[in-house]
């Protein structure tokens, strides 16, 4: 395997930034030395001045759309997009057809991964066979086959019997849930947050309390079995509050928030845009707020996409008809920084907490989230400073589903490190 | 006088007061045409307006096209089948497919909001909307505004209630916006479960009494209570919600003399409405559905033939006097 050399890095890791320039030599898939000068004939340089460092970045929040919606999505599309977005480790979730409810479809997904070769990905196997919430799926085969977690996302482990027996099995297993928030009666139909908007738009609404009464009870469970949950794509303050609550007394939670539902509001809706329809849906201002301040004092642990993609013609229906969903790997990175960075809700080593330290340690994943000798060789080249605008035709994604297409974004992916192998080169 | 420039009529929401008014007085120009014994004006001729109806409707259908054939203007009716998901051709592809064709304006009827929306803004030809989901039907509340204007000579200071299943109602959303923007002060009256939430954020007032509603109003607007309410359990039961919200004969003893009563029809006869106050003395139901086209002539002559004005054509405006 060739070897690596990065000169001029400036590391951020989720501690601090570095002050002074350093080398970072890569080798065996590993972070073999990092120096103030490192010299070395047999490597590819990659020169890093001007550039920031990171390690890569890792969403615990992905549909890959494999096995059975290949229009929308491929383990390859979906892996060119994630190196392009700066992601070095994806999640990708169990809502496919057939559903990743058994070990052979685990495995069958990772081969296709290594074969593509671009990304780490990690198969989150189904709560439910078939997630049809009725019967536990073969969890510890799961957990063998290489599954770091499990999630009926898309929807709900809504019965709470069968939630307590999946969280108490899991400990066993060695794997944890993550909850797709959604009591599905009180959400029936809806397709956009109730609330002013839905009421002046005569739009079916998916009221908050659908969201926060799944996070309160399974902070009842998580506290009453001392298992572990984490929470996918918060989109409402109240669940924040909620999460801190019982960040603050020792429960074992932990949650995740996407771009969008830091970035836009149900306000946008009404332009009746499908881009805009998303499960969980975009709510209001002050719920925005509420995720920036939920990131900012460590509520909320983990930034990831929900990386959803449709098919053009899925999307160009009626708002009622149009599947939910949106894109997000390929703009991720830089929604973050202009969102969130440049406005000085977090900083740099912050951002690298929220989508690639915080997402390792929650994922369980052991040797990343990290730029230190001996942690494998994941890494992330960007430009801080570069301004882009998003373009439909420039997606290494299948699909084009995103509401920022057009937006001018600052922070740009210039070179992305898999396992030691550069996987995107701008 | 105000100039219409809007090029399709999607939703009241967006009109000005002075627009809803433009279209209020070209109503009235237009009022007599269907009383002659000729019931036809040239103001559209060589105009062709399609109607595309993918919900089914009797009266706003028939009301449409009677108007736009008493301005001359070639009608051809489409009812497209259920959801675009069901029919395999897509809302966007069907449009399309019309507009392919030439045509001048296309009314559009669907079951999901903003459908008429994404007609309007992916095609040429004008769109107006004649109900999309619980969006809005703002012919409706034209036509409502114009028969109270007609009965009471003004809208300004009137109180006005709207009794009934507020949540799924389009004619609700639509005359909400109507009321308030020409000054009357509007009442929403109806079950706790079929109220939408913040509502009252859109400038009116909610209130589950409706004797207190009864007693105020110069206008009760009752709407139509769809039998589903019941199975989606969004109702205890139809006789208790009759017991409740039904109008009587009854429950309008406290009532103003003058009080309208208007309902957008089709009358569940027992359940929101009794039948003798459908057909009694405050009742201007059919006067409304005579209303109607009146309105709707003004709305397709305001969206056609100001256009074609514009374009240096003959003005074929002047024939409606």
């Amino acid at each position: 395997m060739k070897i690596l050399l990065i000169k001029n890095a400036i590391i951020v890791n989720s501690k601090d930034i570095a002050s002074k320039p350093q080398d970072i030599l890569l080798e065996n898939g590993r972070i073999a030395k990092i120096a103030p000068s490192i010299s070395t004939k047999e490597a590819e340089i990659i020169d890093a001045k001007g550039k920031l460092v990171l390690p890569g970045l890792i969403d615990l929040h992905v549909h890959l759309r494999t096995p059975g919606q290949e229009h929308k999505e491929t383990v390859e599309t979906g892996s060119r997009a994630a190196a392009k977005g700066g992601f070095t480790s994806v999640f990708c979730m169990p809502n496919t057809n057939p559903v990743i409810d058994n070990a052979s479809i685990v495995e069958s997904i990772k081969k296709e991964a290594q074969c593509v070769g671009l990304v780490n990905v990690y198969p989150v196997g189904a709560v439910t066979k078939g997630q049809k919430c009725e019967e536990l799926t073969d969890i510890w085969e799961l957990a063998q086959a290489g599954c770091p977690a499990i999630s009926d996302d898309g929807k709900a482990v809504h019965n709470s019997q069968l939630m307590r027996l999946a969280l108490e099995y899991s400990k066993m297993a060695g794997v944890f849930i993550i909850q797709h928030c959604e009591d599905p009666c009180l959400s029936h139909r809806g397709v956009m947050n109730e609330g002013l908007v839905s009421t002046t738009l005569g739009l079916k609404g998916w009221p908050e309390v659908a969201e926060t009464i799944i996070v309160a009870r399974d902070i009842e469970l998580a506290r009453y079995l001392k298992a572990r949950v984490h929470f996918a794509h918060m989109s409402c303050g109240r669940s924040i509050e909620l999460i801190r609550m019982a960040k603050a007394k020792g429960i074992p939670v932990t949650a995740e928030v996407c771009p969008h539902h830091f970035t836009l509001t149900d306000d946008l809706v009404r332009s009746f845009d499908t881009n805009y329809k998303v499960n969980p849906p975009l709510r209001t201002a002050a719920d925005v707020a509420a995720m920036k301040e939920g990131l900012a004092d460590g509520t909320i642990d983990c930034i990831t996409t929900d990386h959803a993609p449709h098919a053009q013609e899925e999307k160009e229906l009626e708002f009622d008809h149009a599947p939910f969903g949106m894109i997000g790997l390929e703009t991720s990175l830089a929604l973050t920084i202009t969102e969130l960075v440049e406005k000085k809700v977090l900083t740099f080593p912050q951002l690298v907490e929220k989508m690639s330290t915080a997402p390792a340690r929650v994922g369980g994943l052991a040797n990343k989230g990290e730029i230190r000798e001996g942690l494998d060789a994941d890494i992330t080249i960007i430009d801080p400073k570069k301004e882009w605008v998003v373009r439909k035709e420039e997606f290494a994604s299948k699909s084009h589903n995103s509401p920022f297409v057009g937006r001018t974004l600052k922070g740009f992916v210039e070179t992305t490190i898999c396992g030691g192998k550069i996987t995107y080169q701008a | 006088m105000t100039e219409w420039t809007r090029h399709d009529l999607l939703n009241i929401r967006d009109l000005s007061r002075e627009e809803i008014e433009l279209v209020l007085e070209t109503a009235k120009s237009f009022q007599e045409v269907s009383r002659r014994d000729v019931k036809k004006v040239p103001a559209l001729r060589g105009k062709t307006v399609v109607l595309l109806f993918f919900e089914p409707s009797t009266r706003t259908r028939i009301s449409f096209e009677l108007a736009a054939k008493r301005l001359s203007a070639d009608t051809l009716s489409v009812t497209a089948g259920g959801s675009s998901v069901s029919k395999g051709e897509s809302l966007l592809d069907t449009a399309k497919n019309i507009e392919a064709m030439n045509v001048d304006l296309i009314v559009v009827r669907h079951a999901a909001s903003g459908a008429p929306k994404i007609i309007a803004d992916a095609l040429g030809p004008s769109v107006i909307n004649a109900g999309d989901g619980c969006q809005a039907h703002p012919t409706q509340a034209l036509l409502d505004l114009f028969t109270v204007k007609e009965r009471l000579g003004r809208i300004e200071g009137l109180k006005v209630g709207i009794i009934g299943d507020i949540l799924h109602s389009r004619v609700a959303r639509s005359n909400l916006w109507g009321f308030t923007k020409l000054g009357a002060k509007v009442t929403l009256c109806g079950p706790p479960t079929l109220m939408p939430r913040d509502v009252e954020q859109l400038g009116v007032r909610v209130t589950y009494d409706l004797k207190e509603v009864v007693a105020q109003s110069d206008v009760l607007m009752v709407l139509r209570l769809q039998k589903e309410r019941q199975q989606d359990k969004y109702l205890p039961s139809i006789r208790e919600y009759a017991r409740l919200f039904g109008i009587n004969k009854e429950k309008l003893k406290s009532a103003k003399k003058e009080l309208l009563v208007l309902h957008p029809g089709p009358i569940n006869r027992g359940v929101e409405i009794s039948a003798d106050v459908a057909d009694g003395e405050h009742s201007v139901i059919l006067e409304q559905v005579t209303n109607g086209v009146a309105v709707r002539m003004a709305v397709l002559y305001l969206l056609l033939g100001t256009k074609s004005k514009a374009d240096g054509e003959e003005k074929d405006g002047s024939a409606v006097s």
